[in-house]
């Protein structure tokens, strides 16, 4: 298949949009009725053909324009993209498997030929054609990391496995949901994590600490999370928080349909072979509410899973003051019946809303 | 989540090899290097990773963890060097009498427990014995990124000491070599003296010589998080015994000459595990009911876990009484 890369915004204008095929994939993360906090992980070896779980790195038609955003980002606050000085070797193991999982996953968007040491990058909806010498720092304009993760889509969370810990030491990080990289560099799992409610009394990081530090090489695995955001935007940071909080307030039962978002993150763990650092990509995906609800399954269960979440997790999440507006809203979308589990759209089996 | 379930399988991912050399080093020590069975390049792999062979001997399936020793920029080839065991339960003579080249193994994905810390400003290595193995891929390693480092080697004597003399002519002033049969031995607590801020030691040996390390950086004031150790661990024979496995509903018979791990692979259980050295903590297990004595040999549970009797590390640990009841 060949993708149609939008030209769009996720500021300003906010010309973003989902396509019906983008709709279609969306990562609904609910797989039954209600949400809490859980070692939710599984390995990411794929998954149904046309999926965003099929491919290692996913390429959408939100491509083109994220990489821009991520530009525009970087230009004005350079700290979004950190590397400790140990962590060079962990950027080129980076830089190799996103090449290679690119390459061969997209052969028709992306290219790498190697010639020993000396390789060729060809990325045709960013119109690149580079030819570097691996290992070589100075024969790219940017550190490794840096340089490919300007040509990859979600954020980039490079950990260091010290002491049967991780750490953060290197990432770039411009889309996140409200959490800072400047902040949490050279921080500890437990140290970042630091603000979450309920999960720590759960012990659901001390398990999920555990699983990580034993990803192995070739057996890479994957999560979901999600939160609410106002407007399609991709970088919600904490350093730029005085623009988009105040977002919030717009919302107004006519316009909450197309300006509030569902904002879901595909979580992959890869870990590297060089370094042994384990690498975090942090992928988005938006969706407003007004696609969402066309299909009535992700209506129906969306309406049940924010009415009964706990206060303290709506909290965390930023949107306890607008919940009652999306109740509003979404139970417009919920007839009371019954959903089919799992997360997929189920649009054969799942009848039209009863309303 | 459960976008596409999928079961997640004991142990590392696996690789077809097929064996391109067989080099008997001394006496005790022979190289044997892979090449890929499908031409393809080997994945990169971090200094200090080991892999797993699986050994096909007559019919029962051994697995036995080492240390890869290649230069890890050399992806056309993975090399082990492995120490025949002439007491142990017959992995290491296996591979010493029954593999020669063009014979077809199954490895492991590389799994990395004795990484370098690359914040180190040095790296200070300690080997002992076959212990040398982890060493060499750090410093192919160390030698292309442009990493300081030194070595002090202790070996039983000049026949028997493993890349010795290939090392000390490559690098004369980085590496030092002491023989037990000459009455040579490292000088530690001089040489721990002597090292700049920053530095990083790592051992790799048997276990006396890894306590005398940690011991010693221990009362000089080092940091423990830089002092890194390895110890090869290899399951030991010893009396059979037997074990009700509760969750898989069957009782198993632990021979002589295999582990309590091995045990349950026969038995069509499917536990997990990553190093089978008693290290990476995959295969814990917790312990229902017991009557008897546990022989912990791994470095993976504490003091107080050990006494408590609640746990057990079948890939090395054994049991010796009257009934033990898993939790598996
Ligand atoms: C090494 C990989 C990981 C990194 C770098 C990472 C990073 C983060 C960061 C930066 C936050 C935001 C904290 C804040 O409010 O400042 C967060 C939140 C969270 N993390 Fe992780 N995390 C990782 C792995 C995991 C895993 C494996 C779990 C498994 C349970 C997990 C569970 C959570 C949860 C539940 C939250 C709260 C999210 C929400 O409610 O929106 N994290 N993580």
């Amino acid at each position: 298949m060949t993708i149609q890369f939008n030209k769009e915004s996720f500021r300003g204008d906010y010309t973003f949009h989902n396509s019906d095929w983008a709709i279609q994939r969306f990562p609904f993360p609910f797989h039954e009725d209600s949400y809490m906090y859980s070692v939710n992980m599984e390995q990411h070896r794929g998954g149904p053909e046309g999926s965003v779980y099929e491919k290692r790195f996913d390429v959408d038609e939100h491509y083109v324009s994220e990489m821009h955003d991520r530009a525009l980002v970087l230009a004005e606050d350079p700290l979004r993209c950190q590397s400790l000085p140990h962590m060079t070797l962990a950027g080129w193991d980076l830089l190799e498997l996103i090449m290679v999982a690119k390459s061969e996953d997209y052969p028709e968007l992306f290219e790498l030929h190697r010639n020993g040491d000396t390789w060729r990058w060809v990325n045709k909806p960013m119109e690149i054609d580079d030819t570097f010498t691996f290992l070589d720092e100075t024969t790219l304009p940017y550190g490794p990391m840096e340089y490919i993760t300007r040509q990859a889509q979600g954020d980039w969370c490079v950990l260091d496995q010290r002491d049967d810990m991780l750490w953060m030491d290197a990432g770039m990080v411009t889309t996140q949901a409200d959490w800072s990289l400047d902040f949490d560099i050279g921080m500890n799992f437990f140290e970042w994590h630091a603000p979450v409610p309920l999960a720590h009394e759960m012990g659901i990081f001390k398990r999920a600490l555990k699983f990580l530090l034993n990803i192995q090489q070739g057996a890479p695995a994957r999560r979901l999370n999600w939160t609410m955001t106002v407007n399609p935007l991709l970088d919600t940071s904490p350093e730029n928080y005085h623009k988009w909080g105040v977002q919030k307030t717009t919302l107004t039962p006519k316009n909450i349909g197309a300006k509030q978002h569902l904002r879901v993150e595909l979580q992959t763990f890869f870990r590297l072979p060089r370094s042994n650092a384990l690498v975090f990509p942090i992928r988005c995906y938006l969706i407003a509410f007004q696609d969402l609800v066309t299909i009535p399954k992700w209506g129906r269960r969306l309406h049940r899973v924010i009415r009964d979440l706990p206060d303290e997790l709506a909290t965390y999440k930023g949107f306890i003051a607008n919940r009652p507006m999306m109740l509003d809203y979404l139970s417009r979308y919920d007839d009371g019946l019954a959903t089919s589990p799992g997360v997929w759209p189920d649009l054969e089996i799942e009848p039209e809303l009863q309303k | 989540m459960s976008a596409a379930p999928q079961k997640v399988r004991a142990g590392a991912e696996k690789i077809d090899v097929t064996i391109s050399a067989v080099t008997p080093l001394n006496e005790l020590v022979t190289r044997f290097e892979f090449a890929r069975s499908d031409g393809e390049p080997f994945p990169p792999f971090s200094p200090g990773a080991h892999t797993i062979v699986e050994l096909n001997d007559g019919g029962r399936t051994r697995l036995n963890p080492y240390s890869l020793m290649s230069d890890p920029s050399d992806l056309s080839t993975y090399a082990i060097s492995v120490r025949r065991d002439d007491h142990g339960r017959g992995g290491s003579l296996f591979l010493h009498r029954n593999v020669s080249v063009g014979d077809e193994l199954t490895i492991t994905y590389p799994v990395n427990l004795f990484p370098l810390d690359l914040r180190g400003k040095k790296h200070l290595f300690l080997a002992g014995g076959i212990g040398i193995t982890p060493f060499m891929a750090m410093i192919a390693h160390l030698e292309r990124m442009g990493g300081a480092w030194e070595l002090h080697y202790s070996c039983r004597s000049r026949a028997l000491g493993s890349y010795a003399d290939e090392l000390k002519k490559r690098y004369p002033s980085k590496v030092q070599v002491y023989f037990d049969d000459q009455a040579q031995s490292i000088a530690l607590e001089n040489l721990l003296n002597g090292q700049p801020l920053g530095t990083h030691v790592y051992v790799c040996g048997p276990k006396g010589m890894i306590d005398w390390v940690h011991s010693m950086t221990a009362s000089h004031g080092w940091p423990e998080e830089n002092v890194h150790s390895e110890e090869f661990l290899a399951p030991q024979p010893g009396k059979p015994f037997e074990v009700w496995l509760c969750k898989s509903d069957m009782l198993i018979q632990v021979g002589e000459n295999e582990s309590l791990l091995e045990a349950m692979e026969r038995s069509g259980v499917d536990a997990p595990f990553l190093c089978r050295g008693g290290a990476c903590g995959q295969c814990e297990t917790n312990v229902i009911e017991s009557e008897g004595e546990f022989l912990h040999r791994d470095h993976w549970l504490d003091d107080d876990e050990h006494a408590n009797g609640k746990k057990i590390m079948p890939c090395v640990s054994r049991f010796v009484g009257k009934s033990l009841i898993l939790d598996r």
